[in-house]
């Protein structure tokens, strides 16, 4: 048997449900919440800690789930893109990000998404040189940045729409 | 209110926003199998006996193959830019006898699941015969398999007397240029999930990208079956760039695995073979020599040039080779040239199409050339260019040359008006004192620019349907793919135009095969041109046959009718006899028959459309530790007609975060012995957040096109194009030495042995 192969009942509470999955020790958290728990919105960009498409918030803190087991995450409180939206109303940060073009491809977005949801909740104050070292936390290949920046700032500010 | 021009928000935002994208590793079927690549560990070498037994025993796994196995299989033959066809210079799905660069794929383990897959590929060991690799694209041709030169392809091109030419200036310039390897790495990995349908006894394939229609005759060509055997299913793309969508040995892997276990499967690229085995680009040297007359107007150029195209010939063949060749002179009038394009296979990862391929590179040349010569002549590097830029009365100005299969042809443009604009824009006289100012301070600071001429709007075609049903969706089904760049929304905006509805109740269609017989796809910014004519072709009858049908029942003159917001009635007024746009279909349909009011067009266009703009750079750069910091970026382009200017700004924001990146970051070294060592995102640095400025953008419409009614030229690629030539020189004029930067990317190693050298 491979090492790390055992299976484990584990259950992972995403965005408020219990998902009760049988997983190898060496299954990483992003594994099994796209293919154990079918939920495909955190993305996958490198597998090595770089990127960051794949960041989610465990216990209210972004974390690369990339570089997380699955069998580390229960008990703790996960939260995806998934759960951004309340009955389908954007989040005020899907919201800026929509009208500020902040993205294209889309793919980063989830993980900048809750990156800055990170920020956003934290509730002291940023200025742009923390939000530009916050953000290049994470890649993206198509903005340039500059709309992904201005869309957290007007949340951070509080503009509304 | 135009909606061509207007900037509205996009369509595609909200499933990407909510997390409901459907990305290529978002699809699961159920019984699925999953695809792990093994994979040269070697550069160069005679593949001798594979053992797979181990793999095979492995619970779990289903399937290991060979390139024995699929030894029937042909090579994957070139999409564009066709060289002489040499079977030997392209690749087979799995390597045959000899491997040519780390990451060829010599085997397939397939598995139940993806860890297994990994594991089982573990177990699989090749013996390999290692040879000494051909590493250096500019050493004489010699033997790289036997049959095949090294050098497979020498692209050619010229005009005018340049002999002549450089008999009579009076000064000549020689200068060497070099622009490294990379690419253009989409942050989602390539991938596929193939099923066999056996109701339709076809195979689906989901995951596809750019190109789906010429894919799938490719892949039935290959394979042996009918196109009807076969259908590509688009969903969202995590980035295009060029790369992602060609041809590659896994897609027709997966496609034969599917066929042959009749599963689906699944193959997903990790990162670190993406970056050695998803096409590279770049990587080319520049040997100019410039005839040069007393005043600094440019006679002639004379340009050798190498790529090094790594170890097979993809589906782009020489195409950027080609597109270097022909776009080097720019938008200067150098009234000779030729160009001498030698194509070197080298043992590293094929390369193929970047963003801007063949502009960055030649751009890059001919910027720091210009540079040069304006530095050795005491001119000002703008004063320069204005001298040697095309006049707005030559236009339509043809070069007598091919460029990418059609004669090349600026169809229109005001050069010096835009660089006016730029000049004007940043205060071009002010800024120059402040920056020389500083300089005496100490500080190395400098402006730079450079000049460039796009192209856009590839042809030969494209075909649109737009549909309206009885109870009023709309939907345009096209040909061509969406990378991430706004499609859906540009192509919805040019139909509600000419329609008259609301952009947003319009559903656009692109990278279904089963939905449109034929399409080009999505490269060589040809979208919005070539789908965009069509989309308003189509639309414009649409919208001619949805009046007459109103006209007959309101008995009202059709040339009296106009539509506004999706409601047809009489010319300037807003109240009295009207009908729906779905009112009138239904009506349409009532007479006609049928499920849907249809209207097909197509649009070709033999000539490409040549949009331009300027890229200025201010850097910084710190005398110890030779870092590099762009203080200000300007991009000002003209693009004929914009149609959405805040996709258009987006794409010149992310093409310039790109330039940034290959200009001073990004970079696939290899060692001596042919390993890539930039294989991870800690070794191969893309721009953060950190490293990107905000760039600012001038976007003007003095140059509408003249190959296209709606007078759009494409914007993909003008935020890329001159990024390394406009930095290279702003750190030349930094260190205070304006030729100085002959190589990209500017590394801090290079950079400091620079000043060691000139401070």
């Amino acid at each position: 048997m491979t090492t790390g192969s055992a299976k484990h009942e584990i259950r992972l509470n995403i965005n408020g449900v219990d998902h009760d999955v049988i997983v190898d020790a060496r299954r990483t958290l992003v594994d099994a919440v796209r293919d154990k728990c079918g939920m495909t919105g955190t993305h996958i960009g490198c597998e090595h800690g770089v990127c960051g498409a794949c960041t989610i918030l465990i216990d209210d803190e972004p974390v690369r789930s990339c570089l997380m087991f699955a069998v580390q995450a229960q008990g703790r409180k996960i939260r995806t893109v998934e759960g951004l939206a309340i009955d389908g109303e954007y989040s005020p940060l899907q919201q800026a990000f929509h009208d500020h073009h902040a993205l294209q491809c889309g793919f980063c977005t989830p993980g900048m998404l809750m990156l800055s949801t990170w920020l956003v909740e934290r509730g002291t104050p940023v200025d742009d040189e923390e939000l530009r070292e916050v953000v290049a936390s994470n890649l993206c290949r198509c903005t340039g940045y500059q709309n992904i920046l201005k869309a957290v700032r007007s949340v951070l500010d509080g503009d509304k729409p | 209110m135009s909606v061509i021009g207007a900037r509205v928000k996009r369509l595609e935002d909200r499933e990407l926003l909510l997390g409901e994208g459907r990305f290529a590793a978002d699809y699961t079927f159920e019984d699925q199998l999953y695809m792990r690549v093994v994979r040269s560990p070697v550069a160069h070498g005679v593949l001798g006996e594979i053992e797979i037994d181990e793999a095979l025993a492995l619970e779990g796994v289903i399937a290991v193959w060979t390139g024995r196995d699929i030894a029937h299989l042909p090579p994957i033959d070139f999409r564009l830019t066709k060289i002489q066809d040499l079977p030997l210079c392209r690749q087979h799905v799995l390597v045959q006898d000899k491997v040519r660069y780390v990451g060829d794929p010599i085997a397939v383990v397939i598995a139940d699941d993806p860890y297994v897959a990994e594991d089982g590929a573990e177990l699989v060991f090749a013996h390999i015969e290692e040879l000494p690799p051909i590493l250096d694209a500019t050493a004489s041709p010699g033997e790289f398999v036997p049959g095949v030169s090294t050098e497979p392809a020498v692209v050619e091109k010229s005009y005018g007397d340049l002999d002549a030419a450089f008999a009579g200036a009076a000064h000549v310039f020689e200068c060497e240029f070099e622009v490294g390897r990379h690419t253009g790495v989409a942050l989602e990995t390539r991938g596929a999930n193939v099923l066999y349908n056996a109701d339709s006894d076809r195979l689906e394939f989901f995951g596809a990208a750019k190109v789906p229609h010429f894919n799938r005759l490719a892949i039935a060509g290959m394979l042996g079956l009918e196109p009807e055997q076969i259908h590509l299913f688009e969903g969202h793309v995590g980035g295009g760039f060029g790369v992602r969508g060609e041809l590659y040995p896994e897609d027709v892997l997966c496609c034969y695995a599917a066929l042959e276990l009749k599963r689906p499967v699944k193959w997903i690229e990790d990162r670190m073979e993406n970056l050695m085995a998803a096409n590279h680009s770049r990587e080319q040297v520049y040997r100019l020599r410039a005839a040069v007359d007393e005043t600094g107007y440019i006679l002639a150029v004379d340009n050798e040039f190498f790529t090094s195209q790594g170890a097979y010939v993809r589906t782009h063949g020489a195409t950027v080779s080609d597109l270097s060749a022909a776009m080097l002179p720019g938008p200067y009038m150098v009234p000779a040239y030729r160009a001498k394009g030698r194509v070197r296979l080298t043992n590293k990862t094929p390369c193929g199409t970047y963003r801007a391929p063949g502009r960055y590179e030649s751009t890059f040349a001919r910027e720091r050339l210009v540079d040069v010569i304006a530095h050795r002549m005491g001119i000002d590097p703008v004063e320069m260019r204005r001298r040697n830029l095309i006049p707005p009365e030559l236009m339509p100005y043809s070069r007598g040359i091919a460029n990418h299969g059609t004669p090349l042809v600026y169809d229109s443009g005001d050069y010096a008006k835009l660089l006016d604009r730029l000049m004007d824009y940043i205060g071009y006289d002010d800024l120059r004192a402040e920056l020389a100012a500083r300089r005496a301070q100490g500080e190395l600071v400098g402006l730079g620019l450079g000049y460039f001429v796009e192209k856009s709007g590839l042809g030969p075609y494209d075909d649109v349907r737009v549909e309206i049903a009885g109870d009023g969706r709309i939907e345009v089904i096209t040909g061509v793919a969406s990378i991430g760049q706004g499609v859906e929304t540009v192509i919805a905006q040019i139909c509600a135009e000419t329609l008259g509805v609301d952009y947003q109740t319009i559903r656009v269609t692109h990278g279904q095969t089963d939905r449109i017989e034929r399409g080009m796809g999505a490269f060589a910014s040809r979208v919005t041109v070539m789908t965009g004519s069509a989309t308003a072709d189509a639309a414009g009858q649409l919208r001619t046959r949805l009046i007459e049908t109103t006209s007959e029942r309101l008995q009202l003159p059709s040339e009296n009718l106009t539509i506004v917001d999706g409601w047809i009635r009489p010319i300037g007024e807003t109240e009295g006899p009207s009908m729906s746009v779905g009112d009138a279909a239904a009506a349409y349909l009532d007479d006609h028959g049928g499920q849907v009011v249809s209207v097909e067009a197509t649009f070709e266009a033999t000539h490409m459309t040549y949009p331009y703009g300027i890229h200025l750079a201010i850097a910084c750069v710190d005398r110890e530790t030779a870092g590099i910091e762009l203080e200000r970026i300007v991009v000002a382009y003209d693009i004929g007609r914009s149609v959405n200017p805040t996709l258009v700004e987006g794409q010149i924001a992310g093409g310039m975060a790109q330039g940034i990146g290959g200009a001073l970051y990004e970079e696939f070294l290899y060692t001596e012995d042919g390993q890539p060592i930039c294989a991870t995102f800690a070794d191969y640095l893309w721009p953060t957040a950190q490293e990107v400025p905000d760039i600012e953008s001038i976007v003007t419409e003095d140059a509408p096109s003249r190959t296209n009614p709606l007078g759009i030229k494409g914007a993909g690629e003008c935020g890329i194009n001159a990024s390394g030539a406009a930095i290279a020189s702003a750190v030349g004029q930094a260190i205070g030495d304006p030729g100085a930067i002959t190589r990209l990317p500017i590394s801090p190693l290079r950079l400091n042995e620079i000043l060691n050298r000139s401070l």
